[in-house]
């Protein structure tokens, strides 16, 4: 490891491993670290969902000459948590004429879509679950399962317009996760791996955004396009266009199940930009710039955990200010933006990166 | 028109004319459409624009009477026609003609049942099925209990009614279905977010693309004509600013100008003056609002909130002048309410300062964005013989080529002696219809700048009005532009203080008759933007 | 307005009152205390307008009043997932069941505002053939904002009102909304019956 990351979490976690099992059974200790690691996990997951709650209606307030929420609490900090408790117990309506099991599996499946893409993307440097070599294709498997979910509960309700959105979601995310797919491709073609901690640690000395230059530029757009459909925010929010059809595929779901839609919602932006991060932005690596060594040390005391989630956050602002800038694209258009263009630039992009990689035109090239 | 006269007679013996401000030829029924016909393909006059028919009860005999226009030569015609059958009242229909008549004898048969002949479709427009009685007869029978509120969903029909007069002078009444049987029609609205209030349209879809819509109206429909029947001349102005709200100025100005016509008075130049500068307002508050409104419905938040802010900006004026935000009553019969905010020149001045920038950034924002354009361009294009057929005014009918500004083709108050241009576009779709009204913005800016210098800083405000109002007896029809298009008044007055019909011509109700029109063929998601490119306030068409 | 003018509503006092003589246990009562913090600061607002009152709504949201100050701003187009229903403008007959309809659809707890004259009774369209003589004969209202239409500010003020009640509900025993509501529709049933 390099040194200038100061913290690095797999020591720790080595050393907690030792304390817990010198002191009990094994297996009561695995247990325990199960059990941690998933309340941990949940904690984050719901505390970062709040957060880019509030996070966008207040983006979305300064864009519009606004305040955004400032009662509750401190400059409306509580205003999420206050959204969650009335969800949490709002009425679930069951309705007549739906298939019910499928109705009820529907926002499980969109969560837990969106949790198991947690189980690999590192926070900070060693701060994730598993590692293993095919990190990034287990991310992108997971957040596909997603669009399973959104078509259950559209058909599955029983009615015309969360059947329509169903559809248009249906046809929007298979398409993009081509692009979203072609494009971290790109990028794996270039470092050489599918490990996500390599993948970070192959950035170290410059971001790959940096290092490959117009592909991964080129990739990158083509990323935060597609990745912007996948989550289906605007101007890709076809499934759910509030003006075509009420509320798209959830117009059904109230309470709780409906609060699982909307958080998946805002952990899937920080899934997006979270794997932009790490593709094009160096992870959890800190700013260094060549030839700075006092600047690079400073940036070096910033904890990886701080570099990872504030790149993310950073991102994801740009997400959002898509959504509040364009209107809406219809649905062929949405397609033929896609398949006539995205993916012949993409694939194109694939060739040139390669041609770069054998030809070791980039730079750091040995 | 004595010209127009002789052509009449010569070819309609038995027409009686009468001259007056407006041509009116009364014809038997069996004539009606002939002469219509005659009327429309009229190769000097050509009469192709029905503005309105107006339904009657005359008590003695129920009848219409149409009000046509040429759009060459702005000349207005009438034509009258009755039944004294009150039991089963059927005329013919002049649907095959003009393509906005369909909906106007529906307007008809809802309120007085006047069955049409030839209509292909008859069935009620606002009331719904069960509805016992037609409403504005004078022996409507306004029990609440034959009536009454339920809860109980509404009774619905796949059908519709056509009438077809046979050879030997009968009536036959057929069934037919409105969509095809397999079709698979979605339910927009009425509670819609992108129907702009309470109007429903039953959609036949294929996938995502539209094969049929049936607008289903009356969702708000209040029944202002039929009260103001039991009103006087004055308390009938305040429902003008609940029709179209943003033209509330505009409204109030037209009627106001028809009961003057009627009863003679002058009115100050001062009041006319004010009246025109509130008009021009609203008309920039409104579009403000249309530019906002339609860009949410195409899912660009943001915009409204920037266009919300010219409008409260011009809200503040008007509180300031006329005392509210919205409802403001502010025109009354023989001129104004109230005298003039004394800040009210200093406070336009800083509006118009601010105007410019405020268009170059909406141009920069929506109009020049590229996803902006390919949702407008080319979607919904209405061309210019449909916008004059469908009596589309205002800025949506400039759009499509047809140069039908009220404010020029029949000028009234001071609008002869202001310098401003007619916006007119050939392209006729939503992206013209948007352009359109950006552009009046503008050019009700520089009308304003000239109001300005025009209005004197002291003077009369309202003529003399005797208090209790009594109209002679006649009938009359004034037409202005309101901020959606043209709006008709026609008074018809048996000589007592309460008007014996009113009927308000509304641009509204055109513009949501042709969306069927215009985007067969298109997808879901254009049928919001040509929804919203028309303009149409529900509470407008239903009233 | 003053605080205190705001703070002067006998119909909450009321039911403070009834609430602190019933007495309560401590734990349920606390947290009653958090699920009335929640409901009353997330209110959100079901899309719905009819007439005039809509566009003072919408007006509500902009800039100037921004009612995303208060957690109001996420309007809902699905009935199922909104808080409270402003009722802005006139209910006719024929949308009667058609509004009923959408209360039916709201999920507990719902709340209904009636806005503007014609909501609380059928405003100037009172002697309307077609007008429904005001929304408390079809469901049951919790805040009257009266105005033709009301301005920004008296809605504000409406739902802030609206948010005190919510807080001296109880989610566990005491005053169940449900069997009032429950009393109301039978009464409602009742006097239809009687016609």
């Amino acid at each position: 490891m390099s040194n200038y990351t100061i913290d690095n979490f797999n020591s720790f976690a080595q050393w907690f491993d030792g304390a817990l099992n010198s002191a009990l059974p094994s297996w009561l200790s695995t247990t325990i670290e199960c059990v941690l690691v998933g309340v941990v996990l949940l904690l984050a997951y719901s505390v970062l969902a709040l957060f880019y709650i509030l996070y966008e209606r207040k983006i979305c307030a300064y864009f519009q000459c606004r305040l955004g929420p400032n009662r509750v609490g401190y400059w409306g900090l509580l205003q999420s948590c206050a959204d969650m408790f009335k969800i949490l117990i709002k009425e679930l309506i069951s309705l007549k004429h739906v298939d019910k099991f499928l109705f009820a599996l529907a926002p499980y499946l969109v969560i837990i879509a969106s949790m198991l893409c947690f189980a690999v993307l590192p926070w900070g440097n060693g701060l994730q679950l598993i590692n293993f070599n095919i990190g990034i294709f287990f991310l992108i498997a997971c957040s596909s399962i997603g669009v399973l979910g959104i078509l259950l509960a559209g058909w599955s309700s029983n009615n015309k317009f969360t059947l329509i959105g169903a559809l248009r979601s249906g046809a929007q995310m298979v398409s993009y996760e081509l692009s979203v797919g072609l494009s971290i491709l790109t990028m794996v073609a270039f470092a050489g791996t599918m490990d996500i901690v390599s993948l970070v640690e192959a950035q170290a000395d410059g971001w790959f955004i940096f290092k490959a230059h117009i592909p991964a530029i080129i990739a990158f757009i083509i990323y935060m396009i597609a990745g912007t459909a996948e989550t289906n925010r605007g101007p890709f929010d076809l499934p759910e266009a509030e003006s075509e059809l009420t509320a798209g595929y959830h117009t059904e779901y109230s309470g709780i199940h409906f609060g699982f839609f909307y958080l998946a919602e805002y952990l899937n932006l920080f899934i997006v930009s979270g794997v932009a991060t790490l593709m094009f932005f160096g992870g959890w690596m800190p700013l260094r710039i060549a030839g700075w060594d006092g600047f690079n040390e400073i940036m070096g005391y910033i904890p990886s955990v701080v570099w990872f989630i504030g790149k993310a956050i950073l991102l994801s602002f740009i997400i959002i200010w898509f959504k509040w800038t364009y209107p809406r694209l219809r649905i062929d258009q949405l397609l033929s933006l896609e398949w006539k263009y995205l993916l012949p630039i993409n694939l194109v992009n694939l060739v040139l990166m390669v041609i770069i990689v054998i030809q070791g035109w980039y730079f750091g090239a040995n | 028109m004595a010209n127009l006269q002789e052509k009449i007679a010569k070819a309609f013996p038995e027409a009686k004319m009468t001259e007056g401000e407006i041509l009116l030829v009364e014809i038997p029924d069996n004539k009606l459409h002939e002469l219509v016909k005659s009327l429309r393909d009229d190769a000097e006059t050509p009469f192709d624009y029905l503005v309105t028919i107006v339904g009657m009860d005359w008590v003695t005999s129920l009848g219409c009477v149409y009000y046509l226009t040429s759009t060459k030569t702005k000349e207005f015609v009438s034509v009258k026609v009755s039944t004294e059958d009150r039991d089963n009242p059927c005329l013919t229909s002049i649907a095959d003609l003009y393509r906005i008549a369909g909906i106007y004898e529906r307007e008809v048969y809802d309120f007085y049942g006047i069955v049409f002949a030839g209509n292909p479709d008859m069935r009620r427009l606002f009331l719904s099925i069960d509805w016992k009685g037609f409403p504005l007869r004078k022996d409507y029978d306004a029990d609440p209990a034959l009536n009454p509120p339920t809860t109980d969903s509404e009774r619905q029909s796949d059908f519709t009614q056509t009438y077809t007069r046979q050879a030997d002078g009968t009536v036959k009444r057929e069934e037919v279905r409105v969509f095809g049987e397999d079709d698979f029609v979605v339910n927009i609205g009425p509670q819609h977010p992108a129907t702009h209030g309470v109007l429903r349209f039953r959609t036949a879809v294929d996938g995502e693309t539209i094969k049929k819509i049936d607008v289903y109206m009356g969702y708000i429909h209040r029944g202002v004509e039929k009260l103001c029947e039991d009103l006087t001349y004055m308390q009938t102005l305040h429902f003008m600013d609940r029709l179209d709200y943003f033209s509330a100025h505009n409204y109030h100005h037209g009627l106001c100008l028809c009961i003057e016509k009627a009863a003679g008075i002058e009115v100050p130049r001062r009041a006319q003056i004010l009246r025109v500068i509130f008009d021009e307002l609203s008309r920039i508050a409104s579009h403000c609002l249309f530019m906002g409104t339609f860009c949410m419905d195409l899912g660009a938040t943001t915009m409204l909130f920037y266009t919300l802010r010219v409008r409260e900006q011009i809200l503040d004026i008007m509180e300031k002048t006329c005392g509210a935000r919205m409802t403001f009553n502010y025109d009354v019969i023989g001129g104004v309410m109230a005298e003039p905010d004394p800040d009210l020149k200093k406070d336009i001045r800083a509006l118009l300062d601010t105007i410019p920038a405020n268009v170059k950034e909406y141009k920069k924002i929506f109009t020049g964005n590229v996803i902006a354009k390919n949702r407008m361009e080319g979607v919904g294009i209405l061309s210019r013989e449909d916008a004059i057929s469908y009596a589309i005014t205002g800025p949506s009918g400039r759009a499509s080529g047809w140069a039908c500004d009220v404010r020029k083709t029949h000028p009234y108050a001071v609008y002869p002696e202001l310098k401003f241009e007619q916006v007119v576009r050939e392209e006729g779709d939503s992206m013209a219809r948007f352009n359109n009204r950006l552009d009046e913005v503008e050019q009700s800016a520089a009308i304003l700048e000239q109001l300005l210098e025009m209005l004197p800083d002291e003077g009369e405000i309202c003529a003399k009005v005797p208090k209790v109002l009594k109209l002679p007896q006649g009938h009359w029809f004034q037409v202005v532009e309101g901020c959606r298009g043209l709006f008709g008044v026609y008074i018809e007055s048996d000589g007592s203080t309460k008007p014996f019909r009113l009927k308000l011509a509304t641009p509204s109700l055109p513009a949501a008759a042709v969306v069927d029109h215009i985007t067969s063929g298109m997808k879901i998601a254009d049928l919001i933007t040509i929804g919203g490119s028309m303009d149409y306030i529900v509470p407008d068409m239903d009233r | 307005m003053p605080y205190d003018a705001w703070k002067d509503n006998e119909y909450i006092e009321n039911l403070v009152k009834e609430l602190r003589e019933n007495g309560t246990n401590v734990l349920v009562g606390s947290l009653d205390k958090l699920i009335n913090w929640g409901r009353s600061n997330s209110l959100w607002p079901l899309t719905f307008a009819t007439s005039c009152c809509g566009i003072e709504f919408v007006s509500l949201g902009a800039a100037r009043f921004d009612m995303a100050r208060f957690g109001w701003e996420v309007a809902r187009s699905s009935p199922r997932q909104a808080d409270f229903m402003m009722v802005a403008g006139t209910i006719v007959h024929r949308m009667v069941p058609v509004f009923r309809r959408l209360y039916d659809q709201l999920a507990e707890p719902k709340y209904v505002i009636a806005c503007g004259g014609c909501a609380i009774s059928g405003g100037p369209f009172r002697k309307s053939y077609h007008v429904a003589k005001g929304i408390e004969d079809i469901v049951p209202v919790d805040v009257y904002v009266p105005g033709c239409p009301p301005r920004p500010e008296a809605m504000i003020y409406g739902i802030m009102q609206l948010s005190r009640k919510i807080k001296v509900e109880r989610f566990f025993g005491g005053v169940n909304r449900q069997q009032s509501r429950k009393e109301f529709f039978e009464q409602a049933e009742k006097l239809e019956g009687n016609d």
